[in-house]
């Protein structure tokens, strides 16, 4: 009923994979995808513009300290351009963030680019582990409980994930730390200290404990996600067919269900780079482990908003391509798109 | 109607869910008025006691609060806060969500630009900047979180407007000279209310969880005002004293009331459904 009108989906993200190949193929919508994300890109760099004009007093106030006269700010906005129309001094901001200069931390002597380079990784490290642990757990459980779909054992497993999506990522490790390691005194609740990612895997003790505060949210939303995917594929021919002739009902979940589950899943993570951010934060915080995420949280406490902007339009940045190669790896996948695309 | 608190009924979760909820907030709005306490003057002398001490069943944190009363004047934050901005994001959202999706064409496009280009902020990142640039007393917490949150309803009521939009009832009112204005906020939004109420739960829960952790962060409301995620962050220091008390009833209130409005949204997406099937 809606597909009647043609004006409603001009630049429609959330259009079905029939619907795209209709209008000429993966490389009209690989086109007309790569183009929205370019604006939505221009449009935070707009919003982290605004944003450090809203400060009080302005960007100048915010180099010089709350401390500076109003002459010094009038030389300095002088010699940085602030006293130019707005629009030149956005255009002025766009170049240099293009070329990498996201201005100078205030108190870590150091470039924003320079900080963020150093705990990035870090940052990818712990999230990478906790989404490969996450992983491993969500897809067995995902797919018992399809297996099992409406008995006992998938009804509490659903209920536990909802118990897992409602708990604070903080309260969570809390639990954690009391438990193993104030409790039980099995594990170390202090993180890895260290510049380089190699100091930090040199004590993977210290890595159990934030690793797995930041799975737990995860394995929740992705055990859902396997689930539903995996009772769509059950719920095909080819499965009827590999039964038919003769397959055992668990080799036709675990080499043919599985595999055609998994992709769409995997895909999801695309979508999930904001969530995984924001939980290094909490967790970097909680258990003082220096990534992006505590680079993030001690800037907020004095104030150091080049490091602040800075962080949001790496995020911002990571999280419009993650969504992006999200949408054409699943374009690319859905039979129904391949059928199309011929 | 009737048919419809029949399916919420038979959702068992959604109906424990809504008895929790009630339950709790009973505790916060009442429960101050049952079991008083002074949450603002500092009684250093009686500060770290354990449960049970001195009259205080849930001890007292390092600035000598009775626990239990804080727990309950930090609910009231917790949840008002939450309803507000839940709300807010709601109605923001569903009007920037109707008419983009009514409209349609270029405004359509660039109106969900805009919320691309929010979404792709991380809320808590952002939070965290306003929180450093305003003072986040709790009704500046309630619009902050209010406007980044109203994204997601956004994309759901455009999707359904833009259905909604081409059903005869829009037409016939359009084609009987009725505004656009009137078409929209007669017409089209009524029409969603399902999606929008369901939505509206979860707003409201993820509002709350968000004011948890902007306060556990150390950014939200001042003391002495406190909220459940204030009092995770005042109680972190005592955990390796093995301090509980000071840690477990705040965080178990969140999640309790997290949950609750998670199954409350699920019961009330089986009525929604229901009645989306009959018409």
């Amino acid at each position: 009923m809606t597909t009647a009108i043609p004006a409603a989906g001009g630049a429609d993200a959330a259009a079905s994979p029939s619907v795209r190949t209709a209008r000429g193929g993966f490389g009209r919508y690989l086109f007309r995808r790569v183009l929205q994300s370019l604006a939505v890109v221009l449009l935070v760099s707009v919003i982290v513009f605004a944003l450090l004009h809203a400060l009080p007093g302005g960007p100048a106030r915010g180099v010089l300290g709350q401390q500076a006269t109003p002459e010094q700010i009038a030389a300095f906005e002088a010699a940085n351009g602030l006293d130019q129309p707005v629009v030149l001094q956005y255009l002025a901001f766009l170049g240099r963030t293009v070329t990498g200069d996201l201005g100078e931390s205030y108190l870590l002597n150091q470039s924003v680019a320079d900080a963020i380079g150093v705990r990035l990784p870090k940052t990818l490290l712990l999230t990478g582990l906790s989404l490969v642990v996450a992983v491993l757990l969500a897809v067995p459980i995902g797919v018992y409980q399809a297996v099992r779909r409406n008995r006992a054992v998938d009804y509490w497993l659903s209920a536990l994930a909802i118990v897992a999506y409602s708990t604070p990522t903080f309260f969570l490790g809390m639990l954690l730390i009391l438990l193993l390691s104030q409790t039980a005194g099995l594990l170390p609740a202090a993180a890895p200290q260290g510049s380089g990612v190699a100091e930090v895997l040199a004590q993977p003790a210290g890595l159990v404990l934030p690793v797995l505060t930041g799975a737990v949210p995860i394995v929740a939303t992705f055990s859902r996600y396997m689930r539903s995917a995996t009772l769509d594929n059950l719920a095909e021919d080819y499965v009827r067919t590999a039964r038919a002739k003769g397959t055992a009902y668990r080799r036709v979940v675990l080499r043919h269900v599985l595999r055609n589950s998994l992709t769409p899943v995997v895909a999801m993570l695309g979508y999930y780079l904001p969530v995984m951010f924001g939980g290094a934060l909490v967790v970097e915080q909680l258990f003082n482990y220096p990534g992006m995420g505590l680079l993030f949280w001690s800037a907020a406490q004095s104030s150091d908003f080049p490091v602040l902007l800075g962080c949001v339009l790496v995020i911002s940045v990571a999280t419009v391509v993650g969504s992006l190669l999200a949408d054409l790896v699943q374009a690319l996948l859905d039979p129904r798109t391949r059928g199309g695309l011929r | 109607m009737r048919a419809g608190l029949r399916r919420f009924a038979a959702n068992r979760l959604a109906v424990a869910g809504a008895v929790v909820l009630a339950l709790l907030v009973l505790f916060a709005v009442l429960g101050p008025l049952v079991y008083p306490t002074d949450q603002v003057t500092t009684d250093l002398a009686s500060a770290n006691l354990p449960p049970g001490a001195d009259g205080h069943p849930l001890g007292t944190d390092a600035l000598g609060y009775d626990n239990l009363g804080r727990l309950m004047v930090a609910g009231r934050v917790s949840l008002l806060v939450g309803v507000l901005a839940g709300a807010l994001a709601t109605v923001v959202g569903t009007v920037w969500g109707a008419v983009a999706g009514y409209v349609g064409g270029v405004v359509d496009a660039v109106m969900m630009r805009v919320v691309d280009a929010g979404i792709a902020i991380p809320a808590i990142f952002l939070l965290l900047v306003l929180s450093t640039i305003v003072r986040p007393t709790v009704g500046m917490m309630i619009v902050v979180l209010g406007l980044v949150s109203w994204l997601v309803p956004a994309r759901l009521i455009r999707a359904e407007a833009l259905s909604v939009r081409t059903r005869d009832y829009v037409v016939a009112a359009r084609a009987m000279g009725a505004t656009h204005r009137r078409t929209v906020f007669a017409h089209v939004i009524p029409n969603t209310v399902g999606t929008v109420v369901v939505n509206a739960t979860f707003q409201v829960a993820d509002a709350i969880l968000l004011v948890a952790y902007i306060s556990f962060l150390g950014m939200g409301v001042q003391p002495p005002t406190t909220d459940w995620g204030a009092m995770l962050n005042d109680g972190i220091s005592f955990i390796y004293q093995g301090a509980w008390w000071l840690i477990l009833p705040p965080g178990l209130a969140i999640v309790l009331v997290v949950c609750a409005l998670n199954f409350v949204g699920d019961g009330l997406r089986d009525v929604v459904d229901v009645r989306g099937r009959a018409a």
